[in-house]
């Protein structure tokens, strides 16, 4: 038996947790997430490069995985958890990841740099990287045009070096 | 983008029925549809989220192998242990395509649907008969160095971008769909199809048609193999050229060949007669590169691609020595083995 | 951490002081400010590359809910008619584009209407359904069909030197030289695409000011283009750039969004934004595409006879936009005889614009390939070929150098290399499958001053801020001004601010040309020089003051503190001082202009040596740049943490010119057609391997106040020659035209058959 959700062409509501923070948010069929975190919550820390998964400038992490933003639809994340950049650290404190990148100056302009941190943290959750190239290949869908790779690449060794050896204190 | 109306499917059967219509879409990743919608190259009446349907296992198959679920996403399906043990081809490939992001999100069966990416098609303020039916080719003559060399037509010279689609035409996967008039299985060379003059079908799958699962066959080649993929830039680009080798050893001659090829066609290119020619080969450079001018056989260069017949025929030979040495290639070392 | 101000921070790696908000999302960019009621903008694009619009149809667009008006040249406020008033302070001679004036078509991508909505979504859906007709007419945008009709530019570009008058008789002399090379180079249009699309927000103030957050290399640049199109005075309208998330050059020149939104704005009074798309952000400047030949004529020696270089670029039908092309040939190396130019030719595209070393990295890929071909034809190595015909002063303009430590660029560069390990012969070198090749090459860019004011201002509270209407498009310009204003108040970095972005600040030119460092800190040193002189006439003011016979050169500031540099102990305390003068706070300004008369008789640039090492796979044609080597000469360097990412930047960005980059055009359509970032191929984290940077000694006391030279340019600049001649090396395949793709490779003759 057909079991269909009513058709939506207007606003409709959703529950997120953004950032630990339960939010509720009407949205269009067609807005996505990257827009609804942009526009409707001035999260403006998650940045729009090409709007079409081909720069990674979006990257946020949906129930801990690292996405594209801007190819997804927001009215598909109901009940999703939502971290962004500002969720991972503050200014006065800042997660591991932001601290190594200001350490190595991993970025310049910094438009790419909020994808570039999500993406790293995303990637070591994902436990797929053990070598310098392993980083390389699996960041590679997060462009930065002022060429920041090889400081990025130490910034995430960094927080990756110490994550190992924390693990081995803690074993 | 257009807007639409939005649904949420529960169950596959309501999903089929759902599409009945003209300008209907299943979206599930999103990574394709999203694209392309942003794009206005899809401009579809309604939208149907299929994700809350139960095809997000991986399970043995009926008859040997393993079934994958049409939503299984590219990530979960490569970082399976099984799949990494038994279909390291299928591993591979999906590992140099596209992003960590993307395929974090795309899913199995919204791969098999990936759209090429001919620079025409995607710009609609520009001819594509694939795009607009009638309209004209602009890459014949015009920008086609990323464009086929095998069995394109007067009305369109596109490539099926996915890799994942090659490593699943070499493995012989079968794709299982259902419709309004029940279930079907389609073999994956049979799934996609080449452009003749109705380059805007992409595929085999009738309107009404879900994508359920993709049976991965029994026969894994989980010893020689190798997905090698020759592209402008290291990572995060499409094939150029793109090769999925695998065979079956026994002792030191081929007992059974696959091969497919990506970046070239409308859709993976596979020539099992070909193949045959290796069955009882020693692995060799003269015996190889014998394959590869079968396999390239009636391939027709465009203005700026004739390039792509070198580099296949190079690429093949090469993807067989590796597959035949066992030593596949690295996604991550950049270097070719 | 404790601060000891005896330290000075300059010449010490120092991190970002705008990197905590980089990091945490907290920078904000043009598209991310909020006004009550904004509206939103989209740009409707044209799809033919010459013509006239018949007709446009916006009744469709017009129904989707919350479109508020759809702007086209038939329905749009008045504006300046005249094309003068369009023209900015960096546009090359001609008529600058004015979008949505009038009915004509003058390249594809154009913008021809702008939807304006409540929301963005319904700004995109409308745009899709604005349908707009054109008469065509015939176009060219082939550079290689026009090159026969090129012409020297009638005007010059402000800025930009006209190639040198010749010397000798460099035809002669190359005719007469037992060794000859002479081939031609092309270097395709490329695109800037800095991550941050282009974006305006207009803010309508209560007074009826604009204030407008907009992408851009300069604030007050964009401030008069508005001002002169909108007939509107500099007090209303304020250009904000805080944070601006990559230029390259493409922000030196206002972009159309800018004037779109303000349109709009005007036209509904409203707050309103415009952000391009990505596709949308190759419709309006790029690199332009080159056509070079160079010939040189050298003794069997290698010593050079004879240099010709000529190079024809393509500009608009609309304006002559130059660069600085060939004029490095001559510059580069000691010879007799030279002979240099530079042509242009029209093509039905938008004008090209500035491009990260603009000039530079086209003639000197050019000048620095031939100079390694020579290299093979001669036998000498392509190190000792360019010691052999160093350039000890500059021959172009007959100058001294303020300073030249190239040679220690050689040196030190090839010593980190390993490069006398280099065997000499092509395809000598592999490892396994893959062909080694080792090439080189040299850098060079102009160190330039440009006029510069700042204002600092010492606060009651012990802070400095420090302020500058220049632009941090990510080069490190609030950290480098940080560093200057701590170490002349000989304070820590924490108790400094710095204001720069924005119109309203002190005049600053825009960011751009490497000369931002060296002109805002130049400007920064002056005015706190003048802050401590006005804070001496106030000490001296005061009762008992231990100051009282001090001059301005004989005290310093430091912790607080004025005292005698010789003395110590003996001082105020600035917190006292503008205590008694009853202030709380006090400014001074600063002016860095260039010395003429160092000008007059000599020439100053930053110089480089590139070493690299590619990987080839000898059938496949894969290449793989293992490591580069970029040694660079650029005076003093402020801060070698952020110096040596604008190096790595360059760097990178040159691997993607030699490698990867190319706009291809439909000609037929007359049409960019990879406009999105997975055709135009920009390396990614998997194609980096190690960079090493070196920065060479280099002392130079007659550049600026500073001693320093700039560091935007010079590292993309010769980059793309070392690997090209790597490639070279390594495959015997000269690959002239770039991007050396493996399609080009497979088909040279010179690269491998099959096994």
């Amino acid at each position: 038996m057909t079991v269909t959700a009513s058709d939506h062409t207007h606003a409709i509501p959703i529950d997120l947790h953004i950032n630990n923070q339960p939010t509720r948010l009407e949205v269009e069929p067609w807005t996505s997430l990257l827009d609804a975190l942009r526009e409707q919550l001035h999260l403006t820390g998650t940045k729009k490069g090409c709007d079409h998964g081909q720069c990674g400038a979006c990257t946020v992490l949906i129930d801990g995985t690292r996405i594209n933003s801007c190819l997804a639809l927001a009215v598909m994340q109901d009940g999703k958890a939502i971290t962004t950049i500002e969720g991972l650290g503050t200014v006065e404190t800042l997660h591991p990841m932001q601290a190594a990148f200001i350490e190595h100056d991993a970025f310049q302009c910094g438009y790419c740099t909020p994808g570039q941190i999500c993406s790293a943290v995303g990637m070591i959750k994902e436990g797929h990287a053990r070598t310098a190239d392993e980083i390389r290949e699996l960041m590679s869908g997060n462009l930065c045009r002022c060429g920041a790779y090889s400081n990025i690449l130490a910034a995430i060794e960094q927080v990756m070096g110490a994550n190992i050896s924390s693990e081995k204190v803690a074993a | 983008m257009n807007r639409y109306t939005f649904t949420q499917a529960v169950d596959a059967d309501g999903a089929v029925r759902e599409k009945i219509g003209a300008d209907v879409r299943f979206i599930a990743g999103g990574t394709n549809l999203i694209d392309l919608m942003k794009y206005n190259v899809e401009r579809p009446d309604r939208v149907v989220d299929i994700t809350k349907l139960p095809m997000r296992d991986i399970a043995e198959a009926p008859h040997g192998g393993l079934r994958l679920g049409a939503l299984v996403t590219n990530a979960v399906c490569a970082y399976d242990t099984r799949i990494a043990e038994r279909y390291p081809l299928l591993r591979e490939a999906i590992l140099s395509g596209a992003s960590p992001q993307l395929r974090n999100a795309a899913t199995t069966g919204g791969n098999l649907l990936q759209r090429t990416r001919c620079y025409y098609f995607y710009d609609v303020d520009t001819p594509c008969n694939k795009r607009q039916p009638g309209s004209g080719c602009p890459a014949i003559g015009g920008l086609n160095r990323i464009h086929a060399i095998l069995g394109t037509s007067e009305h369109c010279i596109a490539t099926n971008p996915s890799d994942m689609n090659v490593a699943m035409a070499a493995l012989g996967a079968t794709v299982n769909v259902r419709g309004t008039s029940g279930e079907r299985a389609i073999p994956i060379l049979d799934f996609h199809r080449l452009p003749d003059d109705k380059p805007e079908v992409d595929t085999n799958l009738r309107g009404d048609e879900l994508i359920t699962s993709v049976d991965l066959p029994d026969e894994a080649f989980a010893t020689h193999y190798t997905y090698l993929k020759l592209r402008d830039r290291a990572s995060y680009a499409f094939a150029l050229v793109s090769v999925a080798a695998a065979l079956r050893m026994e002792g030191g001659t081929i007992a059974e060949a696959r091969i497919a090829l990506g970046g070239v066609a409308h859709k993976p290119w596979r020539r099992p007669e070909v193949e045959a020619l290796l069955k009882g080969a020693k692995p060799g450079l003269q015996t190889f590169s014998k394959v590869a001018d079968a396999l390239l056989e009636g391939s027709r260069p465009q203005s700026q691609n004739a390039y792509k017949i070198q580099l296949a025929h190079r690429a093949i030979i090469r993807a067989l020595t590796q597959a035949a040495d066992g030593t596949p290639q690295s996604v991550a070392d950049k270097a070719i083995l | 951490m404790t601060h000891d101000s005896n330290v000075p921070y300059i010449g010490r790696a120092t991190s970002r002081v705008d990197g905590p908000l980089k990091v945490t999302g907290g920078a904000k960019y043009a598209a991310e400010y909020a006004a009550p009621g904004l509206l939103h903008g989209y740009v409707v694009s044209g799809a033919i590359a010459k013509g006239r619009i018949t007709s446009i149809d916006v009744s469709d667009a017009m129904t989707v809910p919350g479109v508020v008006d759809v702007l086209t040249h038939e329905h749009r406020a008045r504006t300046a008619w005249l094309s003068y008033n369009y023209q900015d302070m960096i546009g090359p001679p001609g008529k600058p584009f004015r979008p949505l004036y009038d009915d004509k078509i003058q390249y594809s991508g154009q913008p021809v209407a702008l939807v304006v909505a409540e929301s963005f979504e319904a700004s995109r859906a409308a745009a899709a359904l604005v349908r707009v007709s054109y008469k065509s007419e015939e176009h060219i945008t082939d550079l290689e069909a026009v090159k026969g009709q090129s012409y020297v530019p009638p005007k010059r570009r402000s800025g930009i030197a006209p190639p040198p008058k010749p010397r000798g008789d460099a035809d002669d002399a190359f005719d007469a030289a037992p060794v000859k090379v002479k081939q031609q180079y092309r270097v395709p249009v490329e695109h800037h695409n800095p991550m941050e699309p282009f974006a305006t927000t207009v803010v309508r103030e209560q007074d009826g000011g604009l204030t407008i957050y907009d992408k851009t290399q300069g604030s007050q640049n964009n401030q008069a283009y508005i001002c002169s199109i909108f007939g509107l005075s500099k007090d209303k309208v304020r250009v904000v750039n805080a944070f601006m998330g990559g230029g390259f050059g493409s922000g030196l020149r206002p972009a159309y969004q800018l004037y779109l939104a303000v349109l709009a704005s005007q036209t509904l009074e409203r707050s309103v934004r415009v952000a391009l798309t990505r596709d949308q952000m190759f419709t309006f400047s790029y690199r332009p595409e080159t056509i070079q030949t160079v010939s040189l004529g050298a003794e069997p020696s290698g010593k050079l006879t004879a240099i010709r270089h000529h190079a024809v670029a393509g500009t608009s039908h609309f304006e002559d936009h130059q660069e600085v092309v060939v004029n490095w040939s001559g510059l580069l190396y000691d010879c007799k005889n030279a002979k240099l130019t530079y042509e242009l030719a029209k093509i039905d595209t938008h004008t090209p614009a500035d491009m990260r070393a603009p000039g530079a990295v086209l003639g000197v890929f050019a000048i620095e390939s031939a100079m390694d071909e020579l290299a093979y034809e001669v036998g000498v190595d392509p190190v000792e070929l360019r010691l052999l015909n160093y350039a000890e002063k500059d021959e172009n303009d007959d100058k001294e150098f303020t300073s030249k430590a190239l040679k220690a660029c050689f040196k030190e560069g090839a010593e980190r290399f390993g490069w006398s390990r280099r065997s000499p012969e092509p395809r000598s070198m592999r490892d396994g499958r893959e062909l080694i090749g080792w090439g080189m090459a040299t850098g060079v860019w102009e160190a330039q001053l440009m006029d510069t004011q700042a204002r600092v201002t010492i606060h009651l509270d012990g802070t400095l801020e420090v302020a500058s209407a220049t632009s941090d498009i990510g080069t490190g310009t609030y950290t480098v001004m940080a560093m200057t204003g701590a170490d002349m108040f000989g304070l820590p970095l924490e108790k400094v601010r710095v204001k720069l972005g924005d119109s309203s600040l002190p005049t600053a030119p825009v960011e751009g040309g490497s000369w931002a460092a060296a002109s805002t800190c130049s400007a920064i040193k002056l005015a706190c020089q003048a802050l401590t002189k006005d804070l001496l006439e106030h000490a001296r003011a005061l009762a008992d003051s231990p100051l009282k016979r001090a001059r301005p050169e004989d005290v310093v500031a430091r912790d607080g503190r004025l005292f005698l540099r010789d003395a110590p102990g003996t001082g105020v305390a600035i917190q006292d001082i503008l205590r008694s003068a009853k202030l709380d706070e006090l400014s001074a300004k600063g002016e860095a202009k260039p010395d003429s008369k160092v000008q007059k008789t000599h020439s100053s640039y930053t110089h480089s040596a590139i070493f690299c090492e590619v990987r080839v796979d000898e059938q496949l044609g894969v290449v793989r740049v293992a490591r580069i080597v970029n040694a660079v000469a650029a005076g003093k360097i402020i801060n070698p943490k952020t110096a040596r990412s604008q190096i790595l930047g360059g760097v990178v960005m040159a691997l993607g010119s030699a490698l990867e980059e190319e706009t291809f055009s439909d000609h037929a359509l007359g049409r960019f057609m990879n406009h999105n970032l997975a055709e135009y191929h920009m390396p990614v984290h998997a194609d980096i391997k190690d960079i090493d940077v070196i920065f060479v000694d280099e002392q130079d006391e007659l550049t600026n106040e500073l001693g320093v030279k700039g560091l935007g340019e010079i590292g993309i600049v010769g980059t793309g020659a070392a690997i090209a001649n790597a490639v070279f090396h390594a495959t015997g395949a000269r690959i002239r035209s770039l991007p050396i793709t493996v399609d080009k490779l497979i088909d040279s003759p010179a690269f491998t058959a099959e096994p």
